[in-house]
This record gives structure tokens, C-alpha cells and sequence, in this order.
């Protein structure tokens, strides 16, 4: 009775052709299929940002994403990030800075750190941007509005914001 | 979820034949509303038609200013253009206040216009509901709604309507392009969103098989001038208890022309025509701006625990006036 | 006889950070087993009343379906604990209680399952409001973890009749929920050895002898593994009876069944803080020297299981006064049970009792740190016994000068900016635990013990205190926790999980340190030959709030917490749960609150889009810092738990703020827009 529907996408440069149940969500085909457990369910409806990862390197919550509607897509997720062997600069920077302490909302947070540095790369306001039509700066009012959909029930803010400045 | 079957539209036609001829069909833009809602058990489409491929996701420069949004831009997209940054901030920030970064990456113009009520009854299937469910009871009346309705509401229904960028976009005159089986049509975004009246059943005057495709938001030179404030009790990713789209010309301290719209008071999104009635040749001073807020909540309703909207509201926008004046 | 430090007070990164950013850390969920299936948890649509009858057939005929289980087809039982006798008859008792699971072949096939098992309900009218004149309070035997329901010392009502100032107030708390990133979820698996689950839980050991008793298993036969832990803040303390589920439901179907809580659920079956109305009366001189504290508690408890959190316990040793009078009185009421939330007891008991003090203070224009100062009493005030250590005072003072304590209001345009201030405090405990430590060939070393990581820190400082006890360096000791064959150990809670497992990571490397090759040792054994001593950490906590007065909108520009408990073993890590602490304590000041629809008769916020916990942009800036102190009265570290003290006093701060900003005071949380709005 589940409805199946065909997808190709690339997960962490490996392409992916797959026949899934079209309610497979992004998040649940990695880690129920794939073994990519990294990004996690924290809420399964976009309300906590654990399942943040980067889809055509935008952040974005894979929990919404159906799967069956990404084909073409480029995905890449806190297993995707580390560069040749070592830890992303985030990633060094969120142990050196004790940016995490249960460590579940964690690779929701650098996946979305990722993405957000890219926004204000380019440019982005922000809703505290004090002029939208302006070029947003990098300070801690930004870095906290733009993290915010990233929910740490640990607290860890602080630090995670302090790991956030030390790599922009 | 219930199984659903998956096609993507290749073109406009496909996707309206296809919600022609298969019963509970329903469009798939970014997914952030509608996913939601079919996990919640709310919406049940038994087709999902993905529009998001159509080539919808421009904003085009149109006469005088004006822009012309393509259904399928995606929230972030919209706050980034620098034409609406500059022409129109309050849209900006109308669509930056709402939701997370991951959500507006995702979130299309057309998606963000038809979420539905965040009304926790509304959301909870094993609750009585008259828009879910025609006739079963409107629990929040009685119960929590703190955070719904004090304008425009009957006693089928006291849901708001969660969307910031409608509240920009009604203040702006917004027109809102569809096409349908018949042919397309356009709806002034003030119209588009219904009150709930005795069908809270239906949120817009859309039919089933309408498909919006773009927005246009008219020329409007004073709304370089303008402010989308969005009150909350946490500081971000959280929905209006009340919020205010505002745009102000004045000249020698005298008001010539305002545009108004309030969220998070009504069904639909609160354009406050009185308040611009009452602005329009007024001095450019606070008490003008009390009067105008006063002659526009003149007539609300509030409910037993959601009185404090009122002067909430009347507070923002004058507020929002100030800092414009 | 203490630890000599090298490895201890050092600000070591968390062992398992790597594997955390990484995204390789695994919690429960994801253990991938041969023939897993999934399973759904269905729960009740009525508060009260019973199943009539059940359509299951539905659900059963959906392909890809393996079984339903309900009461009609569940296996008995052999527990008493109301939570955990799952699905053993078709009483209902609260809504969102289970009654039943779906176990499918795939996640999907499990949730649209879910969907189409058809409950009646005979339902009876319910109850689930607390009211302090419920007719149906009672006075429970003892309240949490064993303390008297009621104290009464000297005589309240003549001292205060006879006080210069009185004050009687009522403050009421939500009821607040746990809501840690990570559900509750489960993995069970049944084989010739026995059940093997892979949970997420405060305690390994401690969730299995109730499952085994369940079940009827010989407690060896039962294992629960819990290498990584998403956040508990005592939701995970105990097993939630979505575990026996998992394991009913892994028995049926005969094959391992993963299933996790979903976050609406975690709303009715993981816990929570209970409401609280309390009423606090204080009498004292014009100097502010208090002669009469009383402290009333109102709460509630499920029909199930009682559980009785001890919100005035607090009172009964914090300040000094000659007459103190504390009660608890519970009501059952169709709700579920109640359980442990950041700091049980002292977190909603020193809301109302920070308040008032911070009121009398105002009352009598003393400012509300010499108000306390006054009444610091030199021996706990209930048992007569001397303090460990107690350095309230010293916090108080320190904390004054690092965040420039300035009372007294200031506007700035339409915002108005006030500073408040709390006491904070703890209990330092400590429970038996056995810790094995083995030294290896190559000449490392590995230490087991059933404790628990949830974010605390805690893999990393029994690495240290291991490595500072056998003198060898970090990298030379192996830590290994959250397992349940690793024998007894405390859970992750009361702030004494460092306590009690470094006490016996300590003993076992002694062992080592002497001469031996291997070690277990299980402090159970050890009496505490200690003198009678009064053991809590204390703190005090400092906010600035800038309240927007046109709006009510409050703001947190600066918090600071600087506490005095006992030696800290990472600093990295102790600041990280100090603020931790605090930002909860922040939502619940300003944001949480779990509503309930009396006619519904449940929860109607259940999400956490609805229930706000802190996001980051709530949390401006904030810094916790301590003072120098070593307590060897409670460990041979000297360290005293910090895991709770952060949350204690943090909304009584807030609160105090506010007022000062505004003149209006708040005695219910959270202190919301729309409760400031009228009165500004």
C-alpha cells in the first residue's frame, strides 16, 4: 500500500539512485537507510534544528524535506563536513570552545553554522540588522537571531556563539 | 502519514490537470507547512503535486518599482533581494521575523501565504476542531487562546493567521496572481485570506485546484519608509502575539499617506484601513497616532484571555509610527 | 585524605567531543540491529475512564504490519509502579497514556498504523486542575527523596503575630517539562541471555532491576546500555514505561524493536515538573532578622504512582529564623505522574521564597543581598548540625562586586532596566556506586562504572579524577560508563553523580595505585564515619532585565552566576553546566509553562513550538563563575554536584529584576507579556 517513487541524489559526494516510500523524509533516509545518523530527529515537525544539514549548501531541517522530492539534490551532513581527515574548523572550534555538552542538537548546530556563515557571506540581513537594506556585520546580535533556530536545551549558547566568532 | 503518491509538475498545466483529476491532491511548494501538517494527521492528500520546479522563483522588476514575485521564491530568497531591502524593508523583515534560517530557506512565497493556523487545537487531531472537522466545536474558545483572535473572529472560530509576510504584503496592496482550470485570476491579497465566519473550514477564497503563482507588490515610494515589527516573549523563532507592518509619508510634519496591517489579531491578516483613514492629513505626532490605533481596534472582541492584545497592538503601532515619522 | 591534583581542575575537552561534532556519538535509536522493526506508541484520546473496545484490524491488515499489542493481548506484568504496569488493564488514567503499539517492518508502516487502531472510550468526568483549596489534599507519608511532609519548629503564628513587618503572599509555578533534545527511545532486544536494551537513560544499572522486575527476569538477564545520552535533566532517571513497551513489544514479534517517544508524546509519558501553588509568610524585625518563616506547598500527583516533589524542603535549612513551619499537601488528579526536573524541590521552592525575600526587602528598604546576609544562620537551621562548608554570604558579596550590583530602576526611553538578585542551594550527596579499574598490558588503564554522561561531563572528570589517583596521564586511562553490567551505580541526578561515582573511581584506583592489578569496589561497603554535617552547594545569582514597557517584552542583557560548590574538576566543563543550569532557569522565568484545558483535561501545548525553552538569541550575556572551595566532607575530591544548582534561584532573579525595573511584582511564572502589560 506505500506509494514508492524514484530519487537520484548525492549525499557527501556519493550518488544515491533510490526507489523510496514517498513519506520518507530526508532525515529518516539517512538514518534509518543510510546508517548517516549524525543528523538527528529532535522534534520530527522544524520546530528544533537537530536535523540540520546542507542541501545545495543551504541549510536547511531534513525532518520536512521528503526525499522522493530532492532528485538533483546535494546533500551534505555532519559526516560530510570533516576536510581530509580532520575536523572542520567549526567542528575543532565547538570541542575547543565546549560548544556542546549533551552533544545531541550539536551536528544540527555546525551544519547550520556552515549555512549561516554562507548567508552572511553573501550578504543576508538578518531581523536584527539595524538597516536590512544594508550589509549585515558580524557580531554576537547576528550570530544569536541567525543560530536561533537551533534549539540547545544544554545551554551551550554562549559557547556555541564564542565557536561560531572564532571561525567567521 | 498516510501513503500518498508523488508526482512533480513539469509545467503548470500538468500540475492542474493532475489536481483536476485526482481527488485530495494537494500542491507541494517547500514542504514546511504542509509536511508538517500530514505528519500531524491534518492534512491527509492522497497526491502531492511538486510545483517547486516551476519556473516561479524570480522576482522580476516591474513599473515604477513595482516587483513582481514568483510564487516559488523561497523566503530567504525575498529578504535577500536588495530591491525589497530597500523599496520594501518591512517586507524584508516581515519575512526575516518568521520562523528559523533552515525553514526560510525552504519556505516558498506561495507556501507562506496558505500555512495554516497554529491554533493548538487545530493541530491536534484527537481535539475537537471546526476547521478540521465542520461542526465539532471550537474548544479554544473556552479553553486556551491566549495567543488567537481578538478581531474579526465568530463563534465557530478565533484562529489568526501565522504568516508575517501577509502582513507585509497586505499592507502593501499586495495582488496576488493564480491560475486555475478556468484560466488565471488575480485576488488583492486583502482579500485573499478569509475571516472565519461560518465556514472556518475554508482559510482563503482559493478553490482546491488554484494554484498562486506569483505576487505583485505595487510601486510605493514612502515605503522606503516602512517597519515590520513583530512583538514576542521569546526573542526569536516564535510567532507573533501581535505584530505590525507600517509605512508612513510625511511631509512637514503632516501624515499624507499610511499603510497598516496587523498580524497575529485575526484569521486573516489585519490591514488597518481605519487607522489609515484616521492618519491621512493628521499631524505627525504621537496623539494622531494613539487616535489612529484607537479608531482601529475600536473593534475588536477580545476573548476572556486575550484582552491584553488590544493595547499590545495599539502599543506597537505607535511605536512603529514614531520610529517612521 | 583528598586528590592530588593534576588532571583534576584542569579544563580538559570532553573526551567524547571528537565523536560528538562529528556526528559518530550513537545514541539509543540508532543502534542498527539484523531484523529491527519499528515500533509506534499509541496512547489514550480520554483522561479518565476505560477502553470498551478495541478495532485493531485496520492497522494489522496494512502490509508491512507485524503486530498490535494492547491490553487485550499483552503479557502480565509483575510490577507494582503504576507508570510502569504497561497496557495491563483498560483503565485509563490520563490522557496521552499508553494503551497499545504498532510494530511494523518500517517507520512509516508504523506511523500510519498508528493511525488506524480504533479506540471507545467509556470516559468518566475528569479532574485535572490543581487548586490550593482542592478538597482531595492529602498529606503524603514522606515527600521526595524521604523527607518529612511537614515541619514545624517554635511557634509561626504568635512570632507572626507579633513581627514588625509580615508578609503573605501566594506564587504560583507551571507546570514545566523536561524536553531534552534527544526523545526518549529504546532499543530492545531478546535472546537466550535475556533482554539487552539500548536506552537513553540517567542510569544504566538503576533501569534495570525495574524492567527485570517486570518481566520477571533474574536481574543479571536484563542489560542496558547507555553509551550516549541526549540531555535528561531527570526525565531520564527513571525507566518510562515506553521501555517496558519496547521490550513487550520486542517479545511479541520475536524480533529486537526500536521504538523512540515522539516529542508530543514526551508530554504526557517522560515526566515533568509538577504546578506548584505555594504560600509564603514571613515575620520579621525592622533590621529585616526574620522570627517566622512559613512555607505551604500545594501539588499534584497521578491516580498511578505518587510522586511528591519537596518545593519547601528548602525553607527548613536555608536562612536562619527560630520559628519554621513547612507542609506539602498533594492531590491526585487525572494527570500523569509527575517526576524529576532539574533540581526537584529546590527549583520551584526558591522561586517563592526568593521572591518573598526579595519583597520583605523592598517592604523594609533593605537592600535584598544585606537582607539575606542577615539572616545567614552559623548551623542548618533544622538539624542543629555545623555546614560542610557554606559560603552563601561569600557569593552573595563576590557576586555584588563582579556584576556591579546597582539596584533601583533606571528608564531609557520606553525601556526600563532593573537588577535582581537570589539565593541559590543544593544538597552535595553521595550514594553508593562500584567502580572496577583494571590495569591493561600495554600498560593503560580502564575503568567501568554504570554512571552516565548526559552532557555533564561526566566521562571526562572520572577520566581525571582516575588519572590523578593512579598518577598516570589522561591519555593513559580509558573510562567506560552506561552499562548496566558494570554493576551498581548512582544515576545521573540529585547533583550527585560525580559525587558518588569519583568517590568509588577513587577507592578502586587506590587499589590499583597500591599494588593490585584489579579493583572493584562498591562504597555501599564503606560507612561514612563522618561527624553529622549539613552538605549543599550554594550560589547566587544576578540578572539585569530590560523590559520594554510599552510591550511587556523582557529581555536578559546580563546574568551571572557565582557559586561556591565545592572543588571543580574541569572548569570548561562546570561553566558550561553552571550556565547550562541557569538558561534553564531563564525559560522558566520568562517562557515555559505547559498549559492544561480543563474540559480537555490535558496538556494543550505539546511541541516545542508551542512550549518555549530558550533559544539563543534569549541568552545575551551570561557568565558563572566560583569560588575557591574544596569540601572533603562530601567526596574525596571535595568537589560538591553542580549539575542542578544552576536552575535554583535563576527565576526568583529574573522576577526580582523585573520588579525592579517596573514596580509591578509577578508571583506567577513565566512572567509574561501579558501579566506585566495592564500594570506597567
Amino acid at each position: 500500500m506505500a506509494e514508492l517513487a524514484a530519487v537520484t541524489l548525492t549525499i557527501n559526494g556519493e550518488p544515491y539512485s533510490l526507489e523510496l516510500d514517498t513519506r520518507t523524509s530526508l532525515l529518516d533516509l539517512l538514518r534509518e537507510e543510510l546508517g548517516l545518523t549524525g543528523a538527528k530527529k529532535g522534534c520530527d515537525h522544524g520546530q528544533c534544528g537537530a536535523c540540520t544539514v546542507l542541501l545545495d549548501g543551504r541549510r536547511a531541517n531534513a525532518c520536512l524535506l521528503l526525499a522522493v522530492a530532492l532528485d538533483g539534490a546535494e546533500v551534505v551532513t555532519i559526516e560530510g563536513l570533516a576536510q581530509n581527515w580532520s575536523l572542520h574548523p567549526l567542528q575543532a572550534a565547538f570541542v575547543e570552545h565546549d560548544a556542546f555538552q549533551c552533544g545531541y542538537c550539536t551536528p544540527g548546530q555546525i551544519c547550520s553554522a556552515v549555512g549561516m556563515l554562507d548567508e552572511l557571506e553573501r550578504g543576508w540581513p538578518s531581523y536584527v540588522t539595524r538597516d536590512v537594506s544594508s550589509q549585515p556585520r558580524l557580531d554576537g546580535d547576528e550570530i544569536r537571531e541567525r543560530m536561533s533556530g537551533n534549539i540547545c536545551r544544554c545551554g551551550a549558547y554562549p559557547n556555541i556563539v564564542a565557536a561560531v566568532e572564532d571561525v567567521a | 502519514m498516510e501513503p500518498f503518491r508523488y508526482e512533480r509538475a513539469d509545467d503548470v498545466g500538468g500540475a492542474l490537470a493532475t489536481i483536476a483529476h485526482a481527488p485530495g491532491a494537494k500542491f507541494l511548494g517547500g514542504g514546511t507547512n504542509l509536511v508538517d501538517l500530514m505528519r500531524l494527521g491534518v492534512e491527509r492528500p492522497a497526491v502531492l503535486v511538486d510545483v517547486s520546479r516551476l519556473p516561479y522563483d524570480r522576482i522580476d522588476a516591474g513599473e515604477g518599482g513595482s516587483l513582481h514575485i514568483g510564487a516559488g521564491v523561497r523566503n530567504s530568497d525575498l529578504a535577500a533581494d536588495l530591491r525589497v531591502r530597500t523599496r520594501y524593508p518591512m517586507l524584508a523583515q516581515a519575512v526575516l521575523s518568521g520562523a528559523s534560517g533552515q525553514l526560510r530557506n525552504l519556505a516558498t512565497t506561495g507556501g507562506n501565504l496558505l500555512q495554516r493556523t497554529r491554533c493548538p487545537y487545530f493541530q491536534d487531531v484527537t481535539k475537537p476542531c471546526n476547521k478540521r472537522e465542520p461542526g465539532t466545536g471550537c474548544p479554544a474558545r473556552e479553553g486556551e487562546h491566549r495567543n488567537l483572535a481578538v478581531l474579526g473572529h465568530s463563534e465557530h472560530c478565533v484562529a489568526t493567521h501565522p504568516s508575517d509576510l501577509a502582513v507585509a504584503l497586505a499592507a502593501l496592496d499586495a495582488v496576488v496572481h493564480v491560475v486555475g482550470p478556468g484560466g488565471g485570476r488575480t485576488i488583492p491579497l486583502v482579500e485573499l485570506h478569509r475571516l472565519p465566519g461560518d465556514e472556518p473550514e475554508r482559510d482563503t477564497v482559493l478553490e482546491p485546484d488554484e494554484l498562486i503563482v506569483a505576487v505583485d507588490v505595487p510601486a510605493l515610494g514612502f515605503a522606503e519608509r516602512s517597519l515590520y515589527r513583530k512583538v514576542r516573549e521569546r526573542a526569536s523563532f516564535s510567532f507573533a502575539l501581535v505584530s505590525v507592518a507600517a509605512a508612513l509619508d510625511v511631509a512637514d510634519g503632516k501624515v499624507r499617506d499610511a499603510r497598516i496591517a496587523f498580524g497575529g489579531v485575526a484569521h486573516k491578516p489585519w490591514r488597518a484601513f481605519a487607522a489609515e483613514e484616521s492618519l491621512r492629513g493628521a499631524s505627525a505626532d504621537e496623539r494622531s497616532f494613539a487616535k489612529a490605533a484607537d479608531a482601529e481596534l475600536k473593534q475588536a472582541q477580545p476573548l476572556r484571555d486575550n484582552g491584553y492584545k488590544v493595547p499590545l497592538a495599539r502599543n506597537a503601532l505607535v511605536r512603529a509610527l514614531l520610529e517612521l515619522a | 585524605m583528598s586528590v592530588v591534583s593534576r588532571a583534576i581542575g584542569a579544563s580538559v575537552d570532553r573526551i567524547e567531543g571528537a565523536d560528538k561534532v562529528q556526528g559518530r556519538a550513537q545514541y539509543a535509536y540508532e543502534h542498527a540491529l539484523e531484523g529491527i522493526a519499528y515500533a509506534a506508541i499509541l496512547t489514550s484520546t480520554i483522561a479518565k475512564g476505560a477502553i470498551r473496545a478495541i478495532d485493531a484490524e485496520p492497522a494489522r491488515a496494512l502490509p508491512g504490519v507485524l503486530a498490535v499489542l494492547t491490553h487485550e493481548n499483552a503479557e502480565t506484568l509483575h510490577i507494582d509502579n503504576g507508570e510502569l504496569a504497561v497496557l495491563q488493564s483498560p483503565r485509563v488514567s490520563y490522557r496521552g497514556q499508553i494503551v497499545g503499539a504498532v510494530i511494523a517492518e518500517s517507520y512509516e508502516a508504523a506511523r500510519h498504523a498508528e493511525r488506524l487502531v480504533r479506540f471507545d472510550y467509556d470516559a468518566d468526568a475528569h479532574d485535572v486542575v490543581l487548586r490550593a483549596d482542592h478538597p482531595g489534599l492529602y498529606a503524603p507519608e514522606k515527600v521526595n527523596p524521604g523527607f518529612p511532609t511537614d515541619s514545624d519548629e517554635g511557634d509561626v503564628d504568635r512570632a507572626l503575630a507579633d513581627a514588625d513587618v509580615t508578609l503573605d503572599e501566594w506564587y504560583t509555578t507551571p507546570a514545566e517539562h523536561n524536553n531534552a533534545m534527544e526523545p526518549h527511545a529504546t532499543v530492545a532486544l531478546w535472546d537466550a541471555g535475556g533482554l539487552t536494551l539500548y536506552d537513553s537513560t540517567q542510569g544504566a544499572y538503576r533501569a534495570a532491576q525495574p524492567i527485570a522486575e517486570a518481566f520477571g527476569l533474574d536481574p543479571k538477564r536484563v542489560r542496558v546500555l547507555s553509551e550516549h545520552v541526549g540531555g535528561g535533566f531527570g526525565s531520564k532517571g527513571t525507566p518510562r514505561p515506553h521501555v517496558v513497551l519496547a521490550a513487550m513489544a520486542a517479545k511479541l514479534v520475536e524480533r529486537p524493536v526500536k521504538m523512540a517517544v515522539t516529542r508530543q508524546q514526551m508530554f504526557t509519558l517522560t515526566g515533568y515538573r509538577t504546578p506548584t501553588i505555594q504560600r509564603i509568610r514571613l515575620g520579621a524585625d525592622r533590621e529585616g532578622t526574620l522570627s517566622a518563616i512559613a512555607h505551604e506547598v500545594f501539588e499534584q500527583t497521578s491516580q498511578v504512582a505518587e510522586f511528591a516533589e519537596q518545593t519547601a524542603v528548602v525553607t527548613r535549612m536555608l536562612y536562619a529564623s527560630p520559628n519554621r513551619r513547612t507542609s506539602h499537601r498533594l492531590v491526585k488528579l487525572d494527570v500523569p505522574t509527575p517526576s524529576w526536573m532539574r533540581a526537584p524541590g529546590e527549583c520551584p521552592g526558591m522561586f517563592a521564597l526568593e521572591s518573598a525575600l526579595d519583597e520583605l526587602a523592598r517592604e523594609l528598604e533593605i537592600d535584598p543581598i544585606e537582607l539575606r546576609i542577615r539572616n545567614e544562620p552559623e548551623l542548618d537551621p533544622e538539624s542543629g548540625n555545623r555546614f560542610s562548608t557554606r559560603n552563601l554570604v561569600a557569593c552573595l558579596r563576590e557576586g555584588a562586586q563582579r556584576f556591579g550590583w546597582s539596584p533601583g530602576g533606571r528608564r531609557d526611553g520606553r525601556f526600563l532596566y532593573g537588577m535582581g538578585v537570589a539565593s541559590s542551594t543544593y544538597p552535595a550527596r553521595r550514594a553508593p556506586s562500584t567502580a572496577h579499574a583494571r590495569r591493561e598490558d600495554d600498560g593503560t588503564f580502564t575503568v567501568r562504572i554504570a554512571a552516565a554522561d548526559i552532557g555533564t561531563g561526566a566521562r571526562t572528570v572520572l577520566t581525571q579524577i582516575a588519572a590523578d589517583t593512579l598518577e598516570v596521564p589522561l591519555e593513559s586511562v580509558r573510562v567506560e560508563i552506561g552499562d548496566s553490567d558494570f554493576g551498581p551505580a548512582m544515576l545521573a541526578g540529585g547533583s550527585m553523580g560525580t559525587s558518588s561515582w569519583g568517590t568509588a573511581v577513587v577507592r578502586a584506583c587506590r587499589e590499583l595505585a597500591a599494588g593490585k592489578d584489579e579493583a572493584t569496589v562498591d562504597t555501599a561497603d564503606s560507612a561514612d564515619a563522618d561527624e553529622p554535617l549539613s552538605k549543599h552547594a550554594f550560589g547566587a545569582q544576578f540578572v539585569e532585565v530590560r523590559v520594554d514597557s510599552e510591550t511587556g517584552e523582557i529581555r536578559l542583557p546580563r546574568v551571572l552566576g557565582v557559586f561556591a560548590c565545592g572543588r571543580i574538576i574541569n572548569p570548561k566543563t562546570a561553566r558550561s553546566q553552571l550556565i547550562g543550569g541557569m538558561t534553564m532557569g531563564l525559560g522558566m522565568a520568562l517562557h515555559e509553562e505547559t498549559v492544561v484545558d480543563p474540559h480537555i483535561g490535558g496538556f494543550v501545548n505539546h511541541d516545542l513550538a508551542m512550549y518555549h525553552v530558550p533559544v539563543n538569541a534569549d541568552i545575551e550575556q551570561i557568565d558563572a563563575v566560583w569560588l575557591d572551595e574544596e569540601d572533603l566532607h562530601v567526596n574525596p575530591m571535595g568537589a560538591k554536584g553542580i549539575g542542578e544548582i544552576g536552575i535554583v534561584g535563576t527565576a526568583a532573579a529574573v522576577a526580582n529584576a523585573v520588579f525592579d525595573a517596573t514596580g509591578v511584582r509577578i508571583r506567577d511564572l513565566p512572567l509574561r507579556p501579558d501579566r506585566l502589560l495592564g500594570r506597567l
